[in-house]
């Protein structure tokens, strides 16, 4: 079925202007590694991310895509393969879900250490046992301390968008880090809507060849690379990645900005905010939750109720200064996580610990709740969104808050 | 449409057997810079290995002694392009490397040339953790690449531990023979280039060396890398610290792994099989096999054997000669085919 809807949607050669087209959001982001002529690709299955590679395999099989595409035996292969391909200079895309992710985690590791900038999509899924596959966050949330840039994706568009913007920002000698996109499964990776897909030369102008310059691995530049390091020097080397990922926001910043004037968009690049002028309580999240989300805020904006949402774009680099911008002007702050951390400060979501974290320096800091649902992908509701709210509008008045950390739409 | 055509790859570097040792390159691409114990034999693998490849050569290295010892930060005895990969990896990142080197050209974003690739990996690497890789690496006919398993019997950096290659009974630090146990090491030494070449009908070279035969291990490098396709070559590699003897025999006793009849030494090109040197004496009667004694008494690592363990190791070794449908490398017996 998959394949089918993928030999629809392939596209024509010509025409300077964008196109537009009903695709999902694991095709959206195949169109952009067509665009961005990527020269290595790896494939190996799991849900629900695997229909990118469905995608990318019928485009080179007809030859709009021109690519050398391996079938792993395995996601720890799959990885260690584009890592290969990437330190020999090739523009290099992956993917994969869930515990698949986790099969590769020790390329992950070596992956940003190396400082190749592979660029993967994860199509968010649960970690298995008891069996699951539904959406979320966790299995991308993993590499967060690892040196992975790491962003979610709201909308197919924005999808499309931001595959471009990764391979920018990975592939900048200031910043050479793997960079990860956060899709989540089934909400994203399979559901369609119209996009916009440029031409080859709006691409072209946004997107330069990736050079690895002095640290090509090549007979005519005979380096060694990663040759074996104690504590003599590796502290030194963590600290050149931290660097790394420090420069990355203003590398970030510089691509949104070339990104909206080629293609004409209107984004910000870390912080999307919603309706939160005069907002005395908002809602902070990540990913297609953003949709049930501002639906209830434009009801309840409705009836008059100061509400509004803001939607993180990019984990890491975590945007630390423009979160705190943002919502030191709220009185209460409700942090959605599409995850679980287990033993964590008030047994709260991994986003909800950051977000305290980032919040605790300012002179007066908002009341902040941490929300937990949606797990196993499981529906975030108008009445789940409604109920946070309520809680948080409570606390707006009597300035107290009960229980910081609320599990939502959970059989008790 | 022509089968796989638009698939398969450019010409590999063509490098012609060394017709004799005085014919042998004196260019070293493995050089000083390592710390690799007295009498490591894996280290002169690395040595012939490369002088064999020549100048224009990828190697990747996967986590071991060939990593750990020889390229400490700072230092490398590496010529050539180096890069250490995962423990697990010898086959992905030759086939990633390969892959890249491919794309790049094709698409004419890198100066056409035929570049060897060589990714190496130790018996831990290669027959324990990294043979899933391996497997699937072998399966992709339009990549030229070698994977090379310098094969000591042990996780010799680690600290002697037991792996798919050690033999039976040997004494590791995973396996040290007790006042209960005297065996603890109940495995047999995995047969990897007879299950590679049975596994990988489409895989056109898998071969064993051991470097008491330089010449023969180097012109086995030079066919692998010239034939075209991933090809695959287990060497067997005496080590001083991990089977416990006096550096000075690393040599003599690699030959004596091939007199015995322990380790084979032979090739599979195209489906051919062909016996080398010694081996190819013994499958012919002409040359009788030396006592496994003459081998196991040298070694530290099987101080503790009984008379009944050598027994026992004699008798799995001549099966592996009387019984095996071929001879050293498919432990299949005839005998059994029919029924």
């Amino acid at each position: 079925m998959a394949v089918q809807a993928a030999a629809q949607s392939t596209v024509g050669k010509s025409g300077a202007d964008d196109r537009e087209m009903l695709i999902s959001g694991c095709e959206a982001i195949a169109h952009a590694c067509r665009l961005a002529d990527i020269d290595v690709v790896t494939a190996y299955p799991i849900r629900p991310y695997d229909t990118l590679m469905q995608m990318i395999s019928k485009m080179i099989a007809d030859g709009d895509l021109d690519a050398d595409y391996i079938v792993a035996e395995s996601e720890h292969s799959q990885f260690e393969i584009v890592k290969h391909a990437s330190a020999v200079g090739a523009r290099v895309f992956v993917g994969s879900s869930g515990v698949g992710w986790f099969y590769a985690m020790e390329a992950l590791a070596v992956t940003a250490g190396l400082r190749l900038p592979v660029v993967a999509v994860v199509g968010n899924r649960a970690l298995d046992d008891p069996g699951a596959f539904g959406c979320e966050h966790n299995d991308a949330l993993a590499v967060r301390d690892l040196g992975w840039m790491l962003t979610w994706v709201d909308v197919v568009q924005e999808a499309f968008d931001i595959a471009l913007i990764a391979f920018r920002v990975a592939e900048d000698p200031r910043v050479f880090l793997p960079c990860a996109l956060g899709l989540d499964g089934a909400f994203l990776t399979h559901s369609q809507s119209l996009v916009r897909v440029p031409s080859k030369e709006k691409v072209d102008q946004f997107l330069k060849p990736y050079d690895r310059g002095s640290k090509l691995l090549h007979p005519d530049n005979p380096i060694t690379i990663a040759p074996q390091v104690n504590e003599d020097w590796l502290i030194e080397i963590r600290r050149q990645s931290d660097e790394a990922m420090k420069r990355s926001k203003g590398v970030i910043e510089d691509a949104y900005r070339d990104f909206n004037r080629i293609f004409g968009r209107n984004y910000s690049p870390f912080l999307e905010e919603y309706m939160t002028d005069d907002a005395d309580v908002v809602l902070v999240g990540q990913g297609t939750l953003a949709l049930p989300v501002k639906v209830t805020v434009r009801k309840l904006r409705e009836k008059g109720k100061k509400v509004g949402f803001v939607r993180l774009k990019w984990f890491r680099p975590f945007p630390t200064e423009e979160v705190q911008d943002c919502l030191k002007k709220f009185k209460v702050v409700g942090i959605i996580d599409r995850d679980y951390s287990y033993g964590s400060p008030y047994s709260g979501g991994i986003l909800y610990n950051e977000f305290r974290s980032a919040l605790y320096d300012l002179p007066t800091r908002p009341k902040v709740y941490g929300f937990i649902c949606g797990l196993g992908g499981r529906e975030v509701t108008i009445d789940g969104v409604t109920e946070m709210i309520n809680m948080m509008l409570e606390t707006a008045k009597s300035n107290k808050v009960d229980r910081e950390v609320v599990w939502i739409g959970v059989r008790e | 449409m022509e089968a796989r055509s638009d698939l398969l790859v450019e010409e590999p570097q063509k490098l012609d057997a060394f017709k004799g040792v005085k014919k042998v390159t004196v260019e070293e691409y493995f050089g000083s810079g390592h710390r690799t114990c007295q009498g490591c034999e894996s280290a002169l693998v690395m040595k012939l290995m490369i002088k064999a490849a020549g100048p224009r050569t990828v190697v990747l290295g996967s986590t071991g002694c060939m990593y750990v010892a020889n390229t400490t930060y700072y230092t490398t005895p590496w010529v050539v392009p180096f890069m250490h990969t995962q423990l697990g990896s010898s086959g992905s990142a030759a086939l990633g490397t390969a892959a890249g080197l491919k794309a790049l050209m094709r698409k004419g974003k890198m100066k056409e040339e035929a570049i060897n690739v060589i990714a190496f990996c130790g018996d831990g690497g290669g027959l324990d953790m990294g043979l899933s890789a391996i497997s699937a690496t072998l399966m992709h006919p339009q990549y030229n690449l070698l994977i090379l398993c310098y094969d000591n019997e042990s996780y010799a950096n680690t600290d002697i531990q037991a792996s798919g290659g050690s033999p039976w009974g040997v004494n590791t630090t995973f396996t040290p023979p007790g006042k209960k146990h005297r065996i603890m090491q109940t495995r047999w030494k995995k047969n990897m280039v007879g299950m590679l070449a049975a596994g990988h009908p489409e895989c056109r070279y898998v071969a064993t060396v051991c470097a008491s035969y330089a010449l023969d291990m180097m012109n086995k490098v030079r066919k692998a890398l010239s034939i075209g396709g991933p090809t695959f070559i287990h060497s067997l590699d005496p080590c001083p610290k991990g089977w416990d003897y006096d550096p000075l025999y690393s040599h003599e006793l690699g030959e004596l792994a091939i007199e015995t009849g322990i380790f084979p030494l032979y090739e599979i090109e195209d489906r051919k099989l062909k016996y080398y040197g010694k081996t190819k004496k013994i499958v012919e009667r002409r040359l009788k096999r030396k006592p496994v004694r003459d081998y196991l008494l040298r070694q530290g690592r099987f101080a503790h054997f009984i008379d009944e363990d050598i027994d026992y190791f004699q008798k799995k070794t001549d099966e592996m000669w009387e019984k095996w449908v071929l001879p050293g490398v498919i432990p299949i017996h005839p005998e059994e085919m029919g029924k």
